[in-house]
């Protein structure tokens, strides 16, 4: 655990400026020229070697998108983004063909060492601190992909996952190394057409991670990947497609960090989960892009499609997320429950700082008999931020015995900032058992005053109160996660009072 | 040697005049109560000490071991040494007991420039202190004062004030809510902390709580100044004749 042990240090020392990831990587790259074009999307096409259906999939897609209007329904507010001065495309230029990590670009080794995220393969022996209540972690190893700008720059412990039957590797290698089973599941959760960003994303993606575990395996390590985009003007694009098959079993991780810039950028992922039957997938992130200075200028414009298909009976999705970064978060990970007897989980925090807007939630669509979701969220707004949760749950008419549990709870901190609950529940089904709370509250004076007459510091007595706040979903995450999550929530907050 | 030394003090809330004028000398290890009618400003004076924003000090001064206490934030008094038990200790859901306690202390320890405790050197303090309370292992284990009694909130105050060994202890109405039984324990617990080192202020309406901690000086209170101060019996008197009489004095 000695890297997550470092970036837990790192993020301990929070007299330094507030976004800690916000440097840059001095590399050499390779783009694609400005802007968005058929030649554009043939461009990443063949940087990727891709085969003819790959590129065909991918104009189709295209033609789509240029069909399509921006959506605005969302509460989120900012300047049209103009397509064509963006790169779709950068990879850090090799020096020739890598076949091992030690051959990656070293300052590209040193950003990620910066950033605490192990790319040597390190088994993991000792845990960081246990959560109170917690036992020590048991020998536990992370497999981790790198995104970096456009491209995947290591996967780690290829080989022990390969001994297990598990395929963990670059969505660009899986497209020509396993097309059957990319073209078996790709877009059939999130199909090129769904919605805009997906579209523009299912164009010009141009990596990501493939992750497929075999039947009745349980994937003996967390799997992880970490994005990180660099290039100026660049928008990152990455997909990920991750199927478990039949009684098998995998916890997956996401970390994401970009430089510190005065432009927005984009970034329009795609994600796509499938569990075939008694299959589970439990996916996490941990949010932090960059999410603009104190002025609001600059920071991600983080629009993304993230969903799961319950393919199979008794299978089960599991999202647990926390959102402290980007300048707007517009992003709803969302599970359709298709098999008997199949259960879908939505556990968030989204923290909103400075001018941050955050637009967030899931959908759960009951389309089986007997299927059961639960969602937690809870939405922290500080600064002059605006926080909206927005949640679909639906059951459809067959989907007999369908049952939702939800609790929507937004803290405020200061009044400069909003919290807004925008709940949608449709049942076509009169067996459907559908249940809703919402609470909003804010930090009291009282509170605040307690905890400082105590010796607590202001900013020790907010982090006390927002991670006990949080604490139901920080208890969903993994463990290595869990600390680094309870530390990013109380450096986010950093001056949100005043 | 003085502790703590106010002098004529002068504090408004939205612009009305609560405090007017208010003298006060304690010397270290002595207990004082603080007795008074409703709205004579008993509760103020307290917040104020502990540095409670929300309040406008127009005239005066506190000194704390010589130190301009007015000019210091509420935790870095805490880490001096004043301690204020809440008269409503106030609830902070998701956050254990444990948990607090341990980040507190650990909070004033680095500001006093000491180590922070070990787990088991913590445990060992909090399992003793609380044993003589009578808070069991559930309670700490429950988000702070969540779900506690009257009673249960009270005696949490006094465990917090055994383990930050404070210089300054102000209890204010720290009897308020509580059965003849709660006022006990508490009331030991309180006396269990008194120390040539340990200055208490216990401000109070009612002589009840004074049978139980005996104070070595009164003083009252009455629109917002000290009228009348002397030893354990004046407690006594004002049992006997009320507070009218310094209504008029004041």
């Amino acid at each position: 655990m000695v890297a997550v042990q470092e970036t837990v240090e790192h993020v301990r020392r929070i007299d330094v400026d507030q976004y800690r990831y916000g440097f840059e990587t001095l590399i050499e790259s390779d783009k694609a020229p400005k802007g968005l074009s058929e030649d554009t999307v043939r461009f990443i096409s063949a940087k990727k070697n891709e085969p003819a259906w790959m590129l065909e999939w991918r104009l189709e897609a295209y033609r789509r998108w240029l069909t399509m209007t921006e959506p605005t329904w969302a509460r989120v507010d900012y300047r049209k983004i103009d397509y064509q001065d963006i790169y779709y495309y950068a990879a850090p230029k090799p020096k020739k063909t890598l076949s091992s990590i030690d051959e990656i670009d070293p300052e590209i080794l040193k950003t990620y060492e910066k950033l605490g995220i192990p790319l040597r393969e390190v088994a993991i022996l000792e845990g960081v601190e246990p959560p109170p209540g917690g036992e020590q972690a048991p020998n536990r190893k992370i497999a981790v992909d790198a995104v970096f700008d456009s491209v995947s720059v290591a996967t780690t412990f290829q080989k022990e996952l390969k001994a297990a039957g598990v395929i963990f590797m670059p969505i660009s290698e899986a497209i020509r190394e396993h097309p059957e089973l990319v073209q078996k599941y790709l877009g059939t959760v999130v199909p090129t057409s769904d919605n805009y960003f997906a579209t523009l994303n299912s164009a010009v993606f141009s990596d990501g991670s493939f992750v497929y575990v075999p039947p009745g395996v349980r994937c003996p390590m967390e799997l992880s990947t970490y994005f990180r985009i660099n290039e100026r003007n660049t928008g990152q694009f990455e997909r990920t497609l991750i199927i478990a098959d039949k009684g098998s079993y995998v916890s997956y991780l996401e970390g994401c960090t970009a430089p510190q810039r005065d432009e927005n950028q984009l970034h329009a992922a795609v994600v796509e989960l499938v569990t075939l039957d008694d299959a589970e997938i439990k996916y996490s992130t941990v949010q932090n892009w960059y999410p603009g200075n104190s002025e609001g200028k600059g920071g991600i414009y983080n629009f993304v499609t993230k969903r799961g298909d319950c393919r199979g009976k008794n299978s089960k999705i599991s999202w647990t997320q926390v959102e402290t970064g980007s300048a707007i978060t517009w992003k709803y990970p969302s599970c359709i429950l298709r098999g008997d007897n199949s259960s879908g989980e939505f556990y968030s925090i989204a923290i909103s700082n400075g001018f941050q807007q955050v637009d967030s939630g899931t959908k759960m669509i009951h389309l089986g008999k007997n299927t059961s979701s639960r969602i937690i969220s809870k939405g922290i707004a500080a600064g002059k931020s605006q926080n909206t949760y927005r949640g679909l749950v639906s059951a459809h008419r067959k989907a007999t015995g369908a049952r939702n549990y939800t609790a929507c709870d937004s803290l405020l901190i200061g009044d400069k900032c909003g919290a807004h609950t925008v709940p949608y529940v449709e049942a076509k089904n009169s067996s459907a058992t559908f249940e809703h709370e919402a609470t909003t509250s804010k930090i009291s004076e009282d509170v605040l005053f307690y905890c400082l007459q105590r010796g607590l510091s202001e900013q020790q007595a907010i982090g006390l109160v927002v991670n006990g706040f949080a604490k139901d979903v920080l208890q969903k995450l993994p463990m290595e996660f869990a600390a680094e999550a309870q530390k990013l929530i109380s450096i986010s907050l950093e001056g949100s009072v005043g | 040697m003085t502790l703590l030394e106010i002098q004529d003090l002068h504090v408004g809330v939205d612009s009305r005049e609560i405090i007017r004028g208010l003298d006060l000398m304690v010397n270290a290890g002595e207990v004082h109560a603080i007795m008074g009618p409703n709205g004579s400003g008993k509760s103020t004076l307290s917040h104020v000490i502990a540095g409670k924003p929300g309040y406008e000090v127009t005239g005066g001064q506190i000194l704390f071991r010589g130190e301009d206490l007015l000019e210091m934030e509420p935790n870095e008094r805490a880490a001096k040494g004043v301690f204020l038990a809440f008269q409503y200790p106030v609830e902070i859901p998701g956050v254990t007991t444990m948990n607090f306690l341990r980040t507190a202390l650990n909070a004033q320890r680095k500001a006093r420039g000491r180590g922070e405790l070990s787990t088991p050197e913590f445990l060992k303090k909090v399992r003793e202190v609380a044993g003589s309370l009578n808070i069991t292992r559930d309670m700490l284990k429950r988000g702070v004062n969540v779900g506690f009694s009257g009673g249960e909130k009270k005696r949490n105050e006094v465990l917090q004030m055994a383990l930050f060994e404070p210089s300054l202890c102000i209890l204010d109405e720290i009897d308020s809510g509580l059965d003849i039984d709660a006022l006990r324990i508490v009331a030991s617990g309180i006396n269990g902390l008194r120390s040539p080192e340990r200055t208490m202020i216990v401000i109070t309406h009612y002589q009840r709580l004074l049978h139980y901690i005996v104070p070595d000086y009164v003083h009252v209170m009455s629109k917002g100044r000290v009228v009348k101060s002397g030893g354990k019996e004046l407690a006594l008197e004002l049992e006997a004749c009320g507070y009218a009489q310094f209504e008029t004095a004041a």
